[in-house]
């Protein structure tokens, strides 16, 4: 047995855009345990919902995080729709689904950026992210803003967005496919890549169930669970599978989400073929009285919103359980036994949002 | 189209029972969280098993001690720290427990203090 050290890993590091911890136990260069420490920059927004107008609280749902800001938009208010039994028209729903899988689309690529850094790919890097611009010009084209939209809105949304755009959506999607299409093979085949994330950070089916993962940690495990297989928004009338990989290491993480993007990119294009005409939001009056836990599919996996209304305009509980949070048990199981090189990546291999968890 | 919610109420010498329970079915860990009540906590212990979802509620006194559910869920213990930073829950036995340190909050259990509603 070799000589036992700890290391501390962050909260500043190169890879981590965020403030996380965590307290590395080596024996010589080999991870025996890792200990994390969370709540840094927690910012009690969860508090906030008792002080905010609930059809205001939208917007700081929104503020939880800049990237999957949409989808905390949208969780908050399909929970309070739900409370106050509000139907959304048709067209709202898809809306939201073509957002939503923007949203999924740009966080996958954004997370292809980062990855290929970590590895050092930084001519990879930047394609992705040149990709992703595209997608952030379309949410600014369609609601004015490319972190934050404040679209979503309860009872459907502040926005409809002309054919014209939909079918310079559905070009400009086209146009993003095949660029990615040309560089996909790097993260698929290319040896280096496959050397970093082949066989690295493995967890298994078993674990991944138990330890409580979500999303693309989960489905690269080999589970066929996708949230959006529930049918909220207009996912009941898209015709998709969950994208699953059964190694369960690093490298079946990135295959997923590599893939989800072109899903994504499929599911958009059959929401704007079967979009109809007509309103975008409900009018509703009132203001909710009881409680509901709505469950959605951010980038990152599935993500948890618990409301509670009093029957005054100021509810008394919101609650975000991200999927961050989640992944956090299975992260320290694939950090036993891995190289102290191999720790950056591992990390980045749950597309950790530090964002979400401090909400 | 929502989804149907199950919501058990429990009582907090019966929770391990009822994890247990829900460890042998093969249900997985959810999310577990707290709400302040007028008088005491409320307490969702959420769990699935492919797409179903059922929550196990509990009510207790702000100082009533809670078991730890860590023994049976592993994940349990960032919840549970969670609640008792934020909401001041007494949680014994917790498998890694950060002892008040998991947020470094300025006030002491924030969510479970009369809050000053500036716009009613």
């Amino acid at each position: 047995m070799g000589k036992r050290s700890i290391v501390p890993f962050g909260p500043q590091h190169p890879v981590l855009p965020e403030p996380i911890h965590l307290d590395l136990v080596l024996e010589d260069e080999k991870v025996i345990e890792a200990i994390p420490s969370i709540g840094f920059v927690h910012r009690g927004l969860e508090k906030l919902v008792e002080k905010k107008d609930f059809t205001e609280f939208t917007y700081v749902a929104e503020r939880i995080c800049g990237i999957c800001s949409f989808i905390h938009g949208l969780g908050y208010c399909q929970a309070v729709e739900n409370i106050m039994d509000i139907q959304i028209p048709e067209r709202g729903q898809y809306l939201r689904t073509i957002w939503a899988e923007l949203s999924r689309v740009h966080s996958h690529l954004l997370w292809m950026g980062l990855i290929a850094d970590a590895f050092g790919f930084e001519s990879l890097f930047m394609q992705c992210w040149r990709l992703r611009e595209k997608i952030l010009d379309i949410f600014e084209m369609t609601t004015g803003g490319r972190v934050i939209f404040s679209v979503c809105k309860i009872g459907g949304t502040r926005r409809d967005v002309s054919t014209e755009d939909l079918n310079f959506i559905n070009k400009v999607l086209e146009e993003v496919k095949l660029e990615l299409k040309q560089f996909d093979n790097v993260f698929f085949d290319d040896y280096t890549v496959k050397h970093r994330l082949c066989g690295v950070g493995i967890l298994t089916k078993q674990e991944a169930y138990d330890l409580g993962a979500v999303g693309p940690v989960l489905r690269g495990s080999g589970h066929n669970y996708d949230t959006r297989t529930l049918g909220y928004s207009a996912y009941k009338n898209l015709d998709f599978e969950p994208i699953v990989e059964t190694a369960g290491d690093s490298y079946s993480r990135c295959v997923v989400r590599i893939r989800e993007v072109y899903q994504s990119i499929d599911m958009i294009k059959q929401a704007i073929g079967k979009i109809p005409q007509g309103e975008t939001f409900t009018k509703f009056t009132g203001n909710p009285n009881g409680e509901y836990f709505a469950r959605l599919e951010q980038p990152r996996g599935e993500v948890v919103y618990y409301v509670k209304g009093n029957g005054t305009k100021f509810l008394d509980r919101f609650r975000v359980r991200t999927p961050t949070f989640a992944n956090l048990p299975a992260l320290l199981k694939m950090l036993q036994g891995c190289d102290l090189a191999d720790v950056p990546i591992l990390i980045l291999t749950i597309d950790p949002c530090i964002s979400c968890t401090e909400r | 189209m929502y989804e149907n919610i199950e919501i058990i109420n429990i009582l907090n010498n019966d929770l391990l029972n009822h994890v247990l329970k829900f460890k042998e079915q093969g249900y997985r860990l959810i999310q577990i969280c707290c709400t302040k009540l007028k008088e005491g906590l409320a307490l969702d212990y959420s769990f699935g098993i492919e797409y179903k979802f059922v929550d196990l509620r509990m009510t207790i006194d702000d100082n009533e001690e809670v078991p730890s559910i860590t023994s049976i869920f592993s994940p349990a213990f960032l919840y549970e720290n969670e609640m008792h930073d934020l909401f001041g829950v007494n949680i014994s036995v917790i498998s890694i427990d950060y002892k008040g340190n998991l947020y470094r909050t300025a006030v002491k259990r924030p969510f479970n203090c009369e809050n000053q509603k500036d716009e009613e």
